[in-house]
């Protein structure tokens, strides 16, 4: 599991968690991302942005938060 | 009803039923075009504490505290209750001073900047230019790398403050007790802080959309500055249903007076209410979201929403005790300085507060 991106985006405001998904996407054409969430709201967030790029989401609760799974 | 509300569709129907209760508020006696307006109805809670004494708009506002608490029940029932804060505080405090000060040189949040184009006041399409525009140079800064960094998950009652002081404000709105002579609580006798909805309604009203906004995450600033940045025009259709179903029922009601003159709680000098949103637009893009969501994560238990809450409490009295509050006959006698001041400081922020790496 080398290969997988982790994207660390607790505890961070609108719209960053976003942003920083969208960066570790660019230029990805296929891959494992994890990308961490501290609301729910930013969970949202995050699957609807990479849902629209194509990848496959599937979330996480974890202690204190959310890992978003994305996967292409 | 959840599923509808946190899907796709959720935003649409979210904006469209808070545009019709808004208009209903106006109707059963709230100021015109004023349904909700976060920052004036905040202004008023201040003056009701006495934080300022502008005798025409002091009133406790049960909308206020209904969205705090709406929000709260809302996460709590949907397990969304997650207390968390520390991302620069006092930064956020400042920056909720601000956004207060840009609100009152426009005379309305930008909830009540929609509602007001919704009721067809004219002067209010300069303001939501100044919105789009604030928002715009926030963006810039975002995609500088502009961050006020990370929060933490703290205990689980520190998420109780903002829910408890709503509590609080409206225990003060019921018994409206007097601490001494001449001193708070105050109730407007006159003016548009005279101006009320029956209390039961607005109360009502305001756990609705805080219910309502929790679940949709209806916000007036992450809607233009999601489509602006990343083409997302998720949140962008809570706002644009808001304004239409609000014009429609204006329009229905007999209440859309189209016009820049003689305008319900609005000035004419469009300089100023386009730089006042243009410093509000800012201040709420750099802080993550519009007023109405920083009340909404405040009852999620979001101490940093909290504390930007309170600088706006904090910004209405500094906005009425140094004359820098616009009224019906233009700005204040300070609301140009407040406003470059507060635009210079909202710019040393964009600028100053970068990621590392960056």
């Amino acid at each position: 599991m080398s290969d997988v991106i982790t994207v660390n985006a607790s505890g961070l405001s609108c719209p960053q968690p976003v942003l920083m998904t969208k960066k570790a996407l660019a230029g990805l054409e296929s891959g494992h991302v994890e990308v961490l969430v501290d609301t729910a709201t930013s969970r949202n967030n995050v699957s609807r942005f990479a849902e629209n790029k194509g990848w496959k989401v599937s979330t996480e609760e974890r202690g204190g938060g959310y890992t978003v799974i994305l996967e292409k | 009803m959840d599923r509808v509300l946190t899907s796709r569709n959720g935003p649409w129907i979210a904006g469209g039923l808070i545009g019709l209760i808004a208009v209903a508020l106006a109707h059963f006696g709230n100021p015109g075009n004023m349904g909700f307006c976060v920052a004036c109805f905040t202004r008023d809670i201040a003056g009701a504490l006495g934080f300022h004494r502008a005798g025409v708009v002091q009133y406790i506002r049960p909308e206020i505290p209904g969205f705090i608490l709406g929000s709260f029940i809302s996460s709590l029932a949907f397990r969304e209750y997650s207390p968390r804060g520390g991302s620069s505080p006092a930064v956020r405090f400042a920056l909720g001073v601000f956004a207060m000060l840009g609100a009152l040189v426009f005379l309305g949040c930008p909830w009540r900047a929609y509602l007001r184009v919704a009721g067809g006041d004219w002067n209010a399409i300069y303001g939501v230019g100044g919105l789009i525009v604030g928002v715009f140079i926030g963006i810039i800064f975002l995609w500088g790398g502009f961050s006020l960094g990370a929060a933490e998950a703290n205990p689980k009652p520190a998420g109780l403050v903002m829910p408890l002081l709503a509590a609080g404000l409206l225990a003060l709105l019921f018994l409206a007790p007097k601490f001494g002579e001449n001193a708070p609580v105050f109730f407007s006798a006159s003016g548009p802080g005279s101006m009320h909805a029956p209390v039961l309604m607005a109360l009502g009203a305001g756990l609705i959309v805080g219910w309502l906004a929790q679940r949709s995450r209806f916000c007036t600033v992450g809607a233009i500055r999601d489509f602006l940045m990343m083409g997302d025009a998720y949140l962008l259709k809570g706002i644009i249903a808001f304004t239409v179903v609000a014009f429609a029922a204006n329009y229905g009601l007999g209440k859309f007076k189209p016009g820049f003159e003689s305008q319900p709680v609005a000035h004419t000098d469009q300089l100023w209410n386009f730089l006042g949103m243009v410093l509000s637009g800012l201040a709420f893009t750099l802080a993550g979201g519009c007023p109405g969501r920083q009340l909404i994560m405040a009852g999620e238990g979001d101490s940093d929403a909290g504390v930007f809450v309170l600088g706006m409490i904090a910004g209405a009295a500094v906005a009425h005790n140094f004359s820098a509050a616009s009224s019906g006959a233009g700005i204040g006698a300070y609301g140009m300085h407040v406003t470059i001041i507060g635009l210079v400081f909202c710019v040393c922020v964009g600028l100053m507060f970068r990621e590392k790496g960056e």
